[in-house]
């Protein structure tokens, strides 16, 4: 190691060349097995993180591959960079440790080492910038003509969508089709939030005043009956941990189902216990917030509840939606979700019987 | 020490005074810097608490040791506690105490003004903290992105203290950056060439050039929001024409140059440590300080960085990505020179060495992180993760702080005349380097796995579970170390004051007087002939010179006006949250006080 770095002139130091390129030789191959065995566990667990609901690891459309593409460059040149940095710094900690005899060398530096240490960090840079430039284009031209239009609304908790053209509004959950592009037209009601698929987009904000947009195309082979998760990434208030809103990505035939069933009025009530749900949800404070289409309920205020029962979860993704989870919610939503004060707490209002009466209703809104 | 008492006429006031008055009126640069030091390790402290905190709610999924709102105030106080009241204190600290010592000066230029900077920064501090005690602490993050801080969603005390706190902070940061430049630039002893300074004073004077161009533009968004909430102004509220985005512009024009304001001094102590341990001269100079003031000139050109998610266009990612990447090139250059320090050496493991080592390994993953979300596109990936946070810890906790307990091992001996205990070092050491690693990389995988940070709780199935709960063992790692470091300084402080002028041989000015430094630092002002002047002096046959019989050395007496103007401050910041005739009765004491320091004999 002394000679190729061509340190200054070592002549008039005392220097035992042959001692330390010995042990040189033996310390890189200790040392980049150590190294090695230390790595292999953690990226045993990284590969296998992959599996899960948020991973960033896994991308499946177009604009997600894009990024993942640069990802693995520039992580593979950040592991090389750190690899090589640790292993000089244990190399000199122990080859050049204080020892019987050593005497440092006394050199100030070199002019042709440090151009050779510029260059190397500049030829990384300049590696990890021309992929960049290339993914930034494409993750931020304008969509297609063919493209979807989605509105997203934010709101402190919970994301509003709205198909433009459909004329459908729902609320924390989408369906989007496999290979046709859909776009996002992006603003927020009250402060700003984010809008972020791990699997599908990256994150765009939504910032009050503004209107930013985005646009993927779902993998062909992305449909799968499992949600897509996603959440919001910008600190929003007291419940922005439980902003969180899911994409399930169907096969075009799926889709166009999914948005005719979406279209169509809510699920009139079969049962007299039902109609009795809907009475007293229409009699109450319910329709000052929430719209269930067919129904006098216009309220723009909350999400829209018209295909509510059809929805995996509750409270903007925080719970299953189950018979149990609604009635707690409707008896009091900010027990179950903090800062939840525009809803207020049926209890209150309503007696347990009737709490669940409308949940009923509710859940029977397909 | 008998020579020069026999021989130099000192100022009525001396060493031997220690009562709390005279530490209340000091304007002694080693008291201000020890004043400075202590308050912000115990604030540095209370930062850990409100991590180990954080982490506890954390450790498992859903967890219900803290609720939403406690949560939501305690990651935005643990950073502004680490930040402003923690790293940015203890680095002040050490040049406070070290930078006249270091450039062969006797006091800093404006000594009262040190003081003000102190008490300010004391008062802002308590301030700001005491929010948790009055109605709730802030809570939209040290980024505090409008307008969640608007009256509208904001409506409680919360952001007044934030908005109060920082403004103050701010004034004491520019007074002692002025001071501190004025210092390096004008107080220099004969022969101290500005290629002669040590690294670590090259570094402070880069950041006190950062910090006065860049506390300007934090004011005014404070200001804006502050008349935002109270005056009906509507600058960043997008219902009256104001834009939020630009909050975001002015705050990160400061808080990017402010991360550099945090790791540039353990830049900088590294520089002064790997050379002493070496045993040889720092390699490449020229090269570290030009890189240091590089990455101060680039940190203007970076700030969009913070905000590649909130809609810019493609030319503006791609110019903010191009500077972004490129700060990685005089890092790198950094971090080559002090490999190439070590290389050749013959290396002395004190517990500063460990911790300066360690630095170099901890500090690159958080520079190569930061290259890797340089990149917008991977930005949309990474940007408001878990990965951003092992990014920031890295460099702050594996590189500021790292850096630091380099220079405390240091220079102990030179500030209180006693050793720190090795063994204790380093086993202080091996846990703060294992507990950081063990809290922090795990955050990398959490990031990958598309955690997002400043949530309070998370679901189970997702991945997260596992790592949560290793990273918060390691917080508690870090707790033990930390505890070990605590034991052996009241351990030391018992000890003998034994340490000799210069027990490291090292090569720096502050090593030419005694340990602890007498109030005028030296009998005789050194004169410097080379970049390691105690190295040249010692191979050259060089002894410092004999105090002349009979000189006086002029120190500034000590002042009550700093600390009353710095209460007149607090009242003026008072005001705005209680009632204005607060801050209408913090006037006349701030005039009192200019009136009366402006007055006040010299001599």
């Amino acid at each position: 190691m002394a000679r190729p770095l061509g340190l200054a002139n070592s002549a008039k130091h005392r220097w035992d060349d042959e001692f330390i390129g010995d042990s040189q030789v033996h310390l890189n191959r200790r040392v980049s097995r150590r190294i090695l065995f230390g790595i292999l566990p953690f990226l045993a667990i990284f590969v296998a993180a992959c599996s899960d609901g948020m991973t960033t690891t896994d991308p499946q459309s177009d604009f997600t591959e894009t990024v993942h593409g640069v990802y693995v460059i520039v992580t593979i040149l950040a592991a090389i960079v750190f690899v090589g940095v640790l292993a000089l710094v244990l190399i000199f900690a122990i080859a050049f440790r204080e020892r019987p005899g050593r005497e440092a060398r006394q050199f100030h530096g070199s002019t042709r080492l440090e151009i050779v240490w510029t260059i190397i960090p500049v030829a990384i840079v300049a590696i990890i910038a021309v992929p960049t430039f290339f993914a930034i284009a494409d993750t931020t031209d304008p969509p297609p003509d063919n493209a979807i239009m989605i509105e997203v609304t934010g709101h402190q908790w919970w994301f509003e969508f709205n198909y433009a053209g459909e004329d459908l509004i729902t609320a924390n959950e989408i369906h989007i089709p496999t290979g046709q592009p859909v776009a996002f037209q992006l603003e927020s009601d009250d402060v700003i939030h984010s809008f972020w698929v791990p699997q599908l987009v990256g994150k765009v904000d939504l910032v009050p005043g503004h209107t930013n947009d985005v646009w993927f195309t779902a993998n062909d082979d992305a449909a799968r009956s499992e949600a897509y998760l996603g959440q919001c990434a910008e600190f929003c208030g007291l419940s922005h941990a439980n902003m969180r809103f899911r994409v399930f990505v169907d096969t075009p035939d799926d889709y166009r189902a999914w948005i005719a069933a979406q279209k169509a009025d809510r699920t009139a009530p079969s049962t007299d216990a039902l109609i009795g749900g809907e009475e007293l949800f229409l009699a109450g404070a319910c329709i000052g917030c929430h719209t269930v289409n067919g129904t006098a309920a216009a309220g723009r205020i909350g999400p829209d509840l018209s295909h509510f029962g059809g929805r995996e979860t509750l409270a903007a993704g925080m719970m299953e939606n189950s018979r149990e989870n609604l009635i707690a919610w409707i008896s009091n939503p900010e027990s179950e979700k903090p800062g939840v004060v525009l809803m207020p707490a049926f209890e209150n209002q309503m007696t347990p019987e009737q709490i669940e009466s409308v949940a009923d209703y509710l859940l029977s809104l397909q | 020490m008998a020579t020069a008492a026999e021989t130099i006429a000192l100022p009525a006031e001396s060493d031997s005074d220690s009562g709390i008055w005279s530490w209340i009126t000091t304007v002694d640069h080693k008291r201000i810097g020890t004043l400075y030091a202590i308050t912000g390790f115990i604030f540095f402290l209370v930062g850990g608490f409100e991590a180990l905190l954080i982490r506890a709610q954390l450790a498992v999924p859903n967890g219900t040791v803290i609720d939403a709102s406690l949560f939501n105030q305690l990651f935005g106080v643990h950073a502004l506690t680490m930040i402003f009241l923690a790293v940015m204190p203890m680095g002040a600290g050490f040049f406070n105490y070290m930078i006249p010592l270091m450039i062969g000066a006797r006091d800093v230029a404006f000594p009262r003004l040190n003081a003000l900077s102190y008490w300010i920064f004391l008062f802002g501090a308590l301030l700001l903290s005491s929010s948790f005690l009055f109605g709730g602490a802030p809570d939209s993050g040290w980024f505090a992105y409008a307008p969640l801080t608007s009256e509208q969603f904001s409506p409680g005390h919360n952001m007044d203290f934030y908005v109060l706190g920082i403004l103050m902070l701010g004034v004491s940061s520019m007074a002692a950056a002025l001071n501190f430049a004025v210092t390096i630039i004008n107080m220099r002893a004969p022969g101290m060439t500005m290629m002669r300074l040590p690294v670590f004073v090259w570094m402070t004077l880069v950041i006190s050039f950062l910090l006065i161009l860049a506390l300007p533009p934090l004011t005014v968004a404070l200001l804006q929001l502050l008349f935002d909430r109270h005056y009906t102004t509507h600058f960043l509220d997008p219902n009256g024409g104001g834009d939020p985005l630009l909050w975001q512009h002015l705050f990160w024009t400061f808080g990017h140059p402010e991360v550099y304001v945090l790791i540039l001094p353990a830049m900088g102590i590294v520089s002064e440590t790997l050379p002493v341990f070496s045993k040889k001269p720092l390699f490449g100079y020229r090269a570290i300080v030009f890189s240091g003031m590089a990455i101060g000139f680039l940190g203007w050109a970076v700030w969009a960085h913070h905000m590649y998610t909130t809609g810019l266009g493609p030319v503006q990612r791609s110019i903010f990505a191009g500077t972004t990447m490129t700060i990685g090139i005089p890092t790198g250059i950094k971090i080559f020179n002090w490999l190439a320090t070590m290389y050749g050496g013959s290396i002395r493991f004190t517990t500063s060495m460990y911790f300066a080592v360690a630095f170099l390994a901890t500090f690159t993953i958080g520079g190569i992180s930061g290259v890797m979300h340089a990149s917008p596109p991977i930005d949309t990936q990474q940007q408001d993760t878990y990965w951003i946070v092992a990014h920031i810890h890295y460099v702050l906790m594996g590189g500021a702080v790292m850096g630091i307990f380099s220079g405390i091992y240091y220079w102990f001996p030179k500030m209180t005349g006693r050793f720190l205990d090795e063994g204790l070092g380093k086993l202080h050491f091996w846990l703060f380097f294992i507990g950081i690693n063990m809290t922090f990389f795990p955050m990398h995988f959490l990031g990958t796995a598309g955690m997002p940070r400043r949530i309070y709780t998370y679901d189970s199935g997702l991945g997260w579970d596992f790592w949560n709960m290793f990273a918060t063992i390691g917080s508690l790692v870090i707790t033990v170390a930390l505890l070990v470091f605590i034991l052996n300084f009241f351990r030391s402080m018992r000890t003998e004051q034994n340490a000799p002028n210069n027990p490291w041989d090292a090569p720096g000015l502050e090593w030419a007087t005694t340990s602890p430094p007498p109030e005028h630092d030296f009998d005789v002002i050194p004169e410097v002939r080379d970049r390691d002047p105690l190295w040249y002096d010692r191979d050259n046959g060089h002894t410092p010179a004999e105090p002349v019989s009979g000189t006086h050395i002029h120190l500034p007496p000590p002042s009550y006006y700093p600390i009353l103007m710095a209460l007149g401050t607090l009242l003026l910041a008072v005001g705005p949250m209680t009632h204005l005739a607060i801050t209408a009765l913090g006037i006349p004491v701030i005039i009192y006080s200019i009136w009366g320091w402006a007055l006040e004999p010299t001599d």
